[in-house]
């Protein structure tokens, strides 16, 4: 069995297996988050949300699934074909191959590569020529303008999210996120860190276009923004990319802020329960906090968004960088 | 994003690109667009250079469809004009019919048109503010306010038999009486109300990104409100105290103490305070006309105008005759002309209504509020950016069933 996995096709065999071990519970986990997103919400605006589909509409999901895929995919006729194919497929990818380097539990990652907070960052930089390329591709007005404002506003809200992500490292001292979660046995660093923390879920807000940042899709302004021109399965992939994002983010979040798999405190009924059902706790609460927002709050204007990022959030994570690295330093906290 | 490219090598080879605002088609198709507003909208990028509104897709003929209808006939039509409100504008030509055939309606039925104004005001301000909220973004209020709003209209349905389309009101009274145990339930919906405004209000009012999406936008002063013929609460956010039912009040709204909100910048924030205001008000003008509302008719007691009760008809050979004159020939109104209006949720609802002495109206020319605003749309949202101009078009508060008749 050893000579096996040792073996090119055996390490084949293995990443395949590990590949899937995690992309069918994260896929289910995209379609019931959308059950979990409509129920959430119609328990704050006083409605029932799905009910009529199986059990307390459990099985609402799947049979949007299935209708999407039924429908028929319209290319509109001044689209470029090729890339308004391209567009949905490459968000959908995007938000799926980041889950490469996530650990779920010690030692739990198809790659526990050192640089792996690098790789998250590059992947979802990318995320943004998905919608660009979808909005363009259109050839509408609308859709246009949605994607102009999705990449005006991921490109400032990665700046300011890749400061806060340099205090974690400066605090931890490895980009290896399995490392990250190790520091934060002791205390996780949503407490000391708590303003980066509040800077950096606002910004996987606005990094995944969720309201009030949703202005990419703006429905009230752009109607539907960069994928307007969408329909059937086309639609659906950026449906399932944007969900997905939404649970890459906070596991993110989890990651870096909420100490990952770890247990709140290392005593008794709480080290029972195993490291990955913490770190879905976790996520799911970050997630429930994403659906929260989205029934409180209106829209921001594009400028406003842009102000927020650049003339707040920018100034404010480099000060208190520049300020955690004193502190580090002057009290020998620095990691070797 | 025209891009227009001249090749031809004019000036020694260089190419002129010359790069012009480009259109945008919003609507009628779109979500903000309250109904079928189709706005041309020339933008510098997200800036609004020009905003050119299209209206007429929901343009029915009223005013030429009155013409060939008996009084009775025409008033359903007002029902249909500002469909968020149906008896405000039923209340205007009931009180112009009033005046050319040169009576009143008893007291009592006077308290309960004036009980209806006001729920319908409140019935078009949850609507308005809400979808207003929706607008710029926040789901939740709409969905809030239409619970309430459904039991409003169950109280027209009590009255009338009908959520929307009342058909209540008439020249000389309303066509019945309330149904017993209505008051009560009124008075009980009274009680709770206020708590909802509160809860729209935590929502919003003190919300910064509402503030920021809202204040300083779309700003009109009180000079500029009266020149493009604003009215209603669009005219008082703008510092001008004007009411209808104040300055020249009709049915028993004299007697009615309430306040009239006033805005001072006439911005799109103060044009959504006003509405709260407005509608903490007319729970006021509501719960008096449920603590004074007399006894007695409930229409003139003219059968040659209102039609007899039924138990007469089954005795009398005359109430039978009026009954079937009012319900085939109609009254006849004395030659003459009025321009009544009333204060409607919107602003100024107006009827100017010429009569020649028959059964039909000669002409009916409607003054709507919403058209007047519809047009201050380019000076309220030119410079602004996209998302700005969809906030003013919820401030406004347009309803196309009025705009385009």
């Amino acid at each position: 069995m050893d000579a096996f996995l040792a073996s090119p096709i055996g390490i084949l065999a293995l990443t395949v297996a590990q590949t899937l071990a995690l992309l069918v519970p994260l896929l289910i986990a995209v379609a019931y988050l959308t059950y979990a997103e409509r129920k959430v919400m119609a328990a704050m605006q006083m409605r029932k949300g799905p009910n009529m589909v199986g059990p307390f509409g459990l099985l609402q999901p799947f049979a949007d699934a299935l209708k999407m895929l039924l429908k028929e995919t319209i290319i509109p006729s001044g689209a470029n074909r090729a890339l308004f194919i391209l567009g949905p497929m490459l968000t959908l990818i995007l938000a799926l191959i980041a889950w490469a380097v996530i650990p779920v539990n010690d030692g739990w990652a198809i790659a526990d590569i050192n640089v792996g907070v690098l790789y998250l960052l590059a992947i979802s930089s990318l995320g943004v020529y998905g919608i660009v390329i979808a909005g363009w591709a259109s050839n509408s007005k609308y859709a246009f303008l949605g994607a102009l404002r999705s990449a005006a506003q991921m490109v400032s809200y990665e700046v300011s999210m890749g400061l806060v992500i340099v205090t974690v490292l400066l605090c931890v001292g490895s980009l290896n996120l399995s490392e990250i979660v190790r520091a934060q046995s002791t205390v996780w660093f949503a407490i000391p860190l708590f303003p980066m923390f509040v800077i950096f879920f606002v910004s996987t807000l606005a990094e995944t276009n969720r309201p009030p940042f949703d202005l990419a899709e703006g429905e009230s302004e752009l109607v539907a923004g960069f994928m307007v021109e969408y329909s059937s399965m086309t639609y659906a992939l950026f449906f399932l990319g944007e969900y997905a994002n939404m649970i890459l983010m906070s596991a993110m979040t989890t990651i870096l802020f909420l100490g990952g798999w770890l247990p709140p405190m290392d005593i008794a009924p709480f080290n029972w329960v195993p490291g990955p059902i913490w770190f879905i706790l976790k996520i799911c609460l970050c997630l429930f906090t994403f659906i929260w927002v989205r029934a409180t709050f209106p829209r921001y204007r594009y400028d406003q968004l842009m102000r927020l990022g650049w003339k707040v959030f920018l100034p404010f994570s480099l000060v208190w960088l520049v300020l955690t690295a004193f502190v580090l330093k002057l009290t020998g906290w620095l990691p070797a | 994003m025209s891009l227009s490219t001249d090749d031809t090598p004019a000036s020694g080879g260089t190419r002129t690109v010359e790069i012009d605002s480009h259109t945008i088609n919003f609507g009628p198709q779109h979500p903000a667009a309250h109904g079928v507003l189709r706005l041309i909208l020339e933008m510098q990028g997200e800036v609004v250079e020009r905003a050119d509104p299209h209206i007429g897709l929901l343009h029915r003929g009223t005013e030429k469809l009155i013409e060939h209808k008996t009084y009775l006939q025409a008033l359903p039509y007002f029902d249909r004009l500002d469909y968020v409100a149906p008896m405000a504008q039923e209340h205007c030509f009931a009180l112009a019919v009033e005046k050319l055939l040169g009576i009143e309606a008893p007291i009592r039925a006077q308290y309960i048109r004036v009980l209806f104004a006001e729920i319908s005001r409140i019935l078009n301000h949850i609507l308005n503010i809400t979808t207003y909220a929706l607008d710029v973004g926040a789901t939740t209020p709409s969905l809030w306010g239409f619970e309430q709003r459904e039991v409003l209209l169950e109280f027209y349905d009590a009255t009338s038999g009908s959520h929307y389309h009342a058909n209540y009101f008439r020249a000389g009274g309303v066509a019945k009486d309330l149904p017993a145990g209505l008051t009560d339930r009124i008075a009980a919906w009274a009680e709770q109300f206020p708590k909802f405004v509160d809860d729209i209000e935590r929502l919003l009012t003190g919300n910064r990104i509402f503030k920021q999406r809202t204040v300083d936008i779309g700003i009109m002063t009180a000079e500029e409100a009266m020149e493009w013929g604003f009215s209603g609460p669009c005219i008082r956010a703008s510092g001008c105290a004007w009411d209808l039912r104040r300055s020249q009040p009709y049915d028993v709204y004299e007697q009615m103490d309430f306040e009239i909100p006033v805005g001072s910048h006439g911005d799109c924030y103060e044009r959504y305070l006003v509405r709260i205001a407005e509608m903490r008000e007319s729970l006021k003008i509501i719960k008096q006309c449920l603590a004074q509302m007399p006894g007695g008719p409930i229409k003139v007691q003219d059968s040659k105008i209102a039609p007899p009760k039924r138990a007469e008809m089954k005795r009398s050979m005359e109430a039978l005759i009026h009954h079937f004159k009012l319900y085939s020939e109609g009254y006849h109104v004395p030659a003459g002309s009025t321009y009544t209006a009333v204060e409607a949720p919107k602003g100024e609802f107006g009827v100017y209504l010429v009569a020649d002495g028959t059964n039909r109206p000669y002409r009916c020319k409607i003054r709507a509020p919403g058209f007047a605003h519809l047009q201050a749309m380019e000076k309220l949202s030119k410079g602004h950016m996209l998302a700005d101009a969809v906030s003013v078009i919820g401030s406004l508060d347009i309803v196309f069933g009025e705009i385009d008749r």
